[in-house]
C-alpha cells in the first residue's frame, strides 16, 4: 500500500511529471499535431510475441494504443498524438509497471529518421523547459541533450560489445540476454542514442528496409542504459501484415499463451495506409530521468504492484 | 519437495531449491527489451554454504521452492562435534553438526531457545535471539576509572568467545552480547555484586 508519507514525498516528482507532459502537449501542438483518445478496453491487441495483453471482461487492456492510431492514420489524419495508459501482464520492476502512460505519436508520409528528428527536439525542448539545459545529472551520471545523438545499427553494437552478429533472426533467447547485460548499458551516454536496423525477425509492424531486407526500420532510443521509445517506418502491405499476425500467434499458442482475435479493423484499414512512422515512449520513464529517480515507483503516484 | 515456482514469482528472500540445495533470492532484478522476453536477474545464496552466484531466468522456467519449516528448539548440550537441541513443543530431540551451527557456537549456552531451520526436513541453521547474556570466564585487571577513553581489552567468555571489551569489565561479569553483529552491548551484572 502506498501510504500517505509515501505520497507527500513524491511531490517534487509528480510537479515534474506534471511539467513534462504539458511540455509534451505544448511541443506537439506547436507542430499541428491532433491530440486524440482511442479505447483503454480492446476486442483484439496487436500480437506481439512476448507482450502479454491483461484480460478485461472478455476483451484486453490495451497494452499500446496503436492499432487505433493507425486507423486513424489510415482515415487520413497526417499527425495525431495521444498520452495513453497502457497495461501489459506480469511486468513489474524497477522501469516496468503493468500499467505505465505511453506517449505514441505518428506522420503521415514520413519514415523512421523525422521520428528520430521528433525525439531530439522534444527531449531538448523538455530540458530547456525544465531549466535542465543542456546538463542532467541521473543516478551519479551527468547526461547531456546537447551534441550529437549517436546513431548504432544493433549488428554493430552486438559485434562491438557481445561478440556476435545476430542476422536477420536471431536465437531470441540469446539476443534478448545480451541485449540486455551487454548492449543496454553502454547506450545512450551522456546524449540519448539511437539502436538502429533491429533484425527482419523482430519487427511484428516494421517495414523492412528497402534493398536490405534482413533488417527493419525500427530504432530504440535510449537514454543512461534505459530503452525510452520504440519507433518504425510502418508495414503498410496488409497482407504481409496478416502473415506475421497469424505466426506470431500460431508461436503463442504453441508457447501456452494467450491468443487474441485478428484485428480484422485494423488489417481492413492498411489498405489505406500510404507512407507513414510511429513511435511509442514511456513516459514515466523520462520523467525518472529528468527528476533523477532511481526507478517509477518514484515518479508514480499509485504504482500498480502497490494499490 | 517444494511448491512450484514460475519466474514471475521471484522476488527478494524467495527460497528456491537448485541440484538438491536451498538457495535464497538475495538480490533481484526485472528486465525486459520492450519488444524482448522477460529476463529474471537474480543473485541467489546457498543457504547452506554461503556461497553465491547470479543466474538469470526467463519466464518459461520452473523451479521448485525450498521446503522450509522453522522451529524453536532449545540447547541442551555439546558432545564432541555434535550439538543436541531439543524441540520445546515436541520435546524431540535433534544433534546438528558443529557446521551448521556455524557462528551461533560463540554464544550458544545451556536452556538457549534459537529457531531452527529445515530443510526437506534436515536442520541446516539456527538463528539466534538478537541478545544473549553471557559470562566472562576469563579476563586481565583492568584499570580503574579509565571507562571514558574508549579503550578495549580482550576477555574470554563462558562459550570460549574472546570480544574486545572496556576496560573497567571483569572476571565473572555477565554482558549483553548482539549475536548479529558479535560486540558488546552492556554489563548486565558484575562479579562484585
Amino acid at each position: 500500500m502506498t501510504s500517505l508519507a509515501q505520497l507527500a514525498a513524491k511531490k517534487a516528482n509528480l510537479q515534474a511529471r506534471c511539467r513534462i507532459i504539458q511540455l509534451i502537449r505544448r511541443f506537439f501542438h506547436a507542430r499541428d499535431f491532433l491530440e486524440v483518445r482511442t479505447p483503454v478496453r480492446t476486442r483484439a491487441p496487436a500480437p506481439e510475441p512476448y507482450i502479454d495483453a491483461i484480460p478485461s471482461a472478455g476483451w484486453f487492456l490495451a497494452p499500446s494504443p496503436e492499432l487505433y492510431m493507425k486507423r486513424l492514420l489510415a482515415a487520413g489524419y497526417q499527425k495525431i498524438f495521444q498520452i495513453a495508459p497502457a497495461f501489459r501482464w506480469n511486468e513489474t520492476g524497477r522501469l516496468h509497471h503493468s500499467e505505465f502512460t505511453l506517449l505514441e505519436w505518428y506522420r503521415a508520409d514520413a519514415d523512421h529518421e523525422a521520428l528520430q528528428q521528433d525525439c531530439i527536439e522534444l527531449i531538448t525542448e523538455i530540458s530547456v523547459g525544465l531549466d535542465q539545459f543542456p546538463l542532467i545529472s541521473f543516478q551519479g551520471h551527468t547526461l547531456s541533450v546537447a551534441g550529437r545523438w549517436p546513431r548504432i545499427t544493433v549488428a554493430e553494437a552486438f559485434e562491438r560489445w557481445a561478440g556476435w552478429c545476430p542476422g536477420p533472426d536471431p536465437d531470441q533467447q540469446r539476443f534478448d540476454l545480451d541485449l540486455v547485460t551487454h548492449v543496454e548499458p553502454r547506450l545512450g551516454f551522456p546524449t540519448p542514442g539511437f539502436l538502429t536496423d533491429y533484425p527482419a525477425g523482430q519487427a511484428a509492424l516494421a517495414r523492412l528496409k528497402p534493398g536490405f531486407p534482413d533488417v527493419a526500420e525500427r530504432f530504440e532510443l535510449y537514454w543512461a542504459g534505459i530503452e525510452l521509445a520504440n519507433g518504425f517506418s510502418e508495414l503498410t502491405d496488409p497482407r504481409e501484415q496478416r502473415r506475421r499476425f497469424q505466426d506470431t500467434l500460431e508461436r503463442r499458442r504453441m508457447a501456452g499463451c494467450s491468443v487474441y482475435p485478428l484485428p480484422e479493423a485494423f488489417l481492413d484499414a492498411l489498405r489505406h495506409l500510404d507512407r507513414a512512422a510511429g513511435i511509442a515512449l514511456g513516459v514515466d520513464r523520462l520523467v525518472a530521468i529528468f527528476a533523477n529517480a532511481s526507478d517509477l515507483d518514484q515518479v508514480v503516484a499509485f504504482p500498480p504492484h502497490r494499490d | 519437495m517444494g511448491s512450484v515456482l514460475t519466474a514471475s514469482d521471484l522476488r527478494k528472500g524467495i527460497k528456491l531449491e537448485i541440484d538438491g540445495d536451498p538457495y535464497t533470492v538475495v538480490d533481484f532484478e526485472f528486465s525486459k527489451p520492450g519488444k524482448g522476453q522477460a529476463l529474471y536477474r537474480c543473485r541467489l545464496r546457498n543457504m547452506i554454504t554461503g556461497t553465491q552466484f547470479d543466474r538469470t531466468y526467463r519466464s518459461v522456467d520452473k523451479f521448485n521452492a525450498a521446503d522450509m519449516d522453522e522451529q524453536e528448539m532449545e540447547y541442551l548440550y555439546r558432545e564432541g562435534k555434535m550439538f543436541c537441541f531439543m524441540n520445546t513443543s515436541s520435546f524431540e530431540q535433534i544433534e546438528m553438526s558443529e557446521e551448521h551451527v556455524g557462528e551461533a557456537i560463540h554464544f550458544l549456552t545451556e536452556n538457549l531457545k534459537v529457531q531452527m531451520l529445515f530443510f526437506s526436513g534436515r536442520p541446516i541453521g539456527i538463528t539466534l535471539p538478537n541478545f544473549v547474556e553471557l559470562e566472562v570466564t576469563q579476563a586481565d585487571p583492568g584499570i580503574k576509572g579509565d571507562t571514558a577513553s574508549g579503550a578495549t581489552k580482550p576477555v574470554s567468555m563462558a562459550t570460549g568467545y574472546v570480544i574486545q571489551v572496556p576496560l573497567f569489565i571483569e572476571q565473572g561479569d555477565v554482558l549483553r552480547l548482539d549475536t548479529r553483529s558479535g560486540a558488546y552491548v552492556e554489563r548486565i551484572k558484575t562479579s562484585k555484586s
